[in-house]
């Protein structure tokens, strides 16, 4: 039973506030999201904060459904995914976890690291550019969701690949959302 | 010409079109799984409208939040509206919501219709 404590102990020292493993589908992501609204409505947080928080984690939970048909390909078991918010004094940060085929890695990670070589201009025009070239009916959409989540974050996209066996690797996701507004 | 009326949700906007009390809004949440299904019955009605519009069209943007998988069908909605004479958009965000402010006058850019922006 320990570890009922040390789960407590872990989560108070990385000061989170919400987490959720297991499988994701529409209803958990709306779930997920009145909780932390809630959570973040009687913490009496700034709005515009709060429209960021609710704005990335909407595109990490879809994200994680949209791929979640990917990894039940697999049948070892490791079907599930993480997701959790973790409030520090000067930032949230918004975190995932999930499995993905090895062989999608190149293609997230090269999305990944455009992304992150962009600033501010470069990501707004990289947003219209796939908005206007993209059908809905593409899977993943082009990292449109990504590109948003560094846009609402304004920061660089954290991430990292876990390889699991020969299939799949989790992949780690944090993206932060500063509390004090930078004045510009 | 049938009103569309659609009740929001906590996952979709409530939308009405109406075309004898020149209603045409969009209100609201709109983060669903499938954008694509959800605003099928918007782009069909949009699509008759367009066969025999009212002089003028005054159609509201009232949205609280959106995902990006509909931002794509928002931008779709737009471009069906792009060819009715006589269209206007308007674009209201929360007096401090920089971010809704900022998308509208993306959605401007990548369309030619007028937009007013309204604060509330």
């Amino acid at each position: 039973m320990k570890f009922i404590y040390d789960l407590h102990q872990l989560m108070a020292a990385n000061k989170v506030i919400l987490i959720y493993e297991g499988d994701f589908t529409q209803e958990t992501t709306k779930s997920i999201l009145t909780m932390a609204e809630r959570n973040l409505e009687s913490s009496g947080e700034e709005s515009g904060i709060k429209k960021k928080i609710f704005n990335v984690m909407v595109e990490a939970l879809q994200n994680i459904v949209k791929h979640s048909d990917d990894a039940k390909e697999g049948e070892n078991g490791h079907h599930a995914a993480i997701f959790l918010i973790s409030h520090a004094q000067s930032q949230y940060s918004i975190m995932s976890g999930n499995p993905i085929k090895n062989e999608n890695i190149p293609n997230l990670k090269g999305a990944l690291e455009r992304i992150n070589s962009l600033d501010k201009d470069g990501l707004k025009e990289l947003y219209k550019e796939i908005i206007k070239n993209t059908t809905i009916s593409e899977k993943g959409g082009a990292g449109l969701g990504f590109v948003d989540m560094a846009r609402k974050s304004g920061e660089k996209l954290e991430w990292s690949f876990v390889p699991m066996n020969d299939e799949f690797s989790f992949f780690c996701l944090k993206v932060n959302i500063a509390r004090v507004k930078e004045t510009v | 010409m049938e009103i569309l009326n659609l009740e929001g949700t906590a996952d979709t906007p409530k939308i009405i079109l109406d075309k004898g009390n020149k209603i045409f809004e969009i209100s609201g949440r709109s983060l669903p799984e499938d954008s694509a299904e959800f605003y099928k019955p918007v782009l069909e009605w949009i699509a008759n409208y367009a066969k025999q519009p009212n002089p003028a069209t005054e159609f509201v943007f009232k949205l609280e939040y959106f995902n990006t998988s509909s931002s794509k069908l928002i931008l779709d909605v737009l471009s069906a509206l792009e060819d009715i004479e006589g269209m206007k958009i308007e674009w209201c965000y929360m007096e401090d919501d920089e971010d809704m402010e900022e998308a509208g006058k993306e959605f401007s850019e990548l369309v030619e219709i007028p937009f007013e922006y309204r604060a509330n």
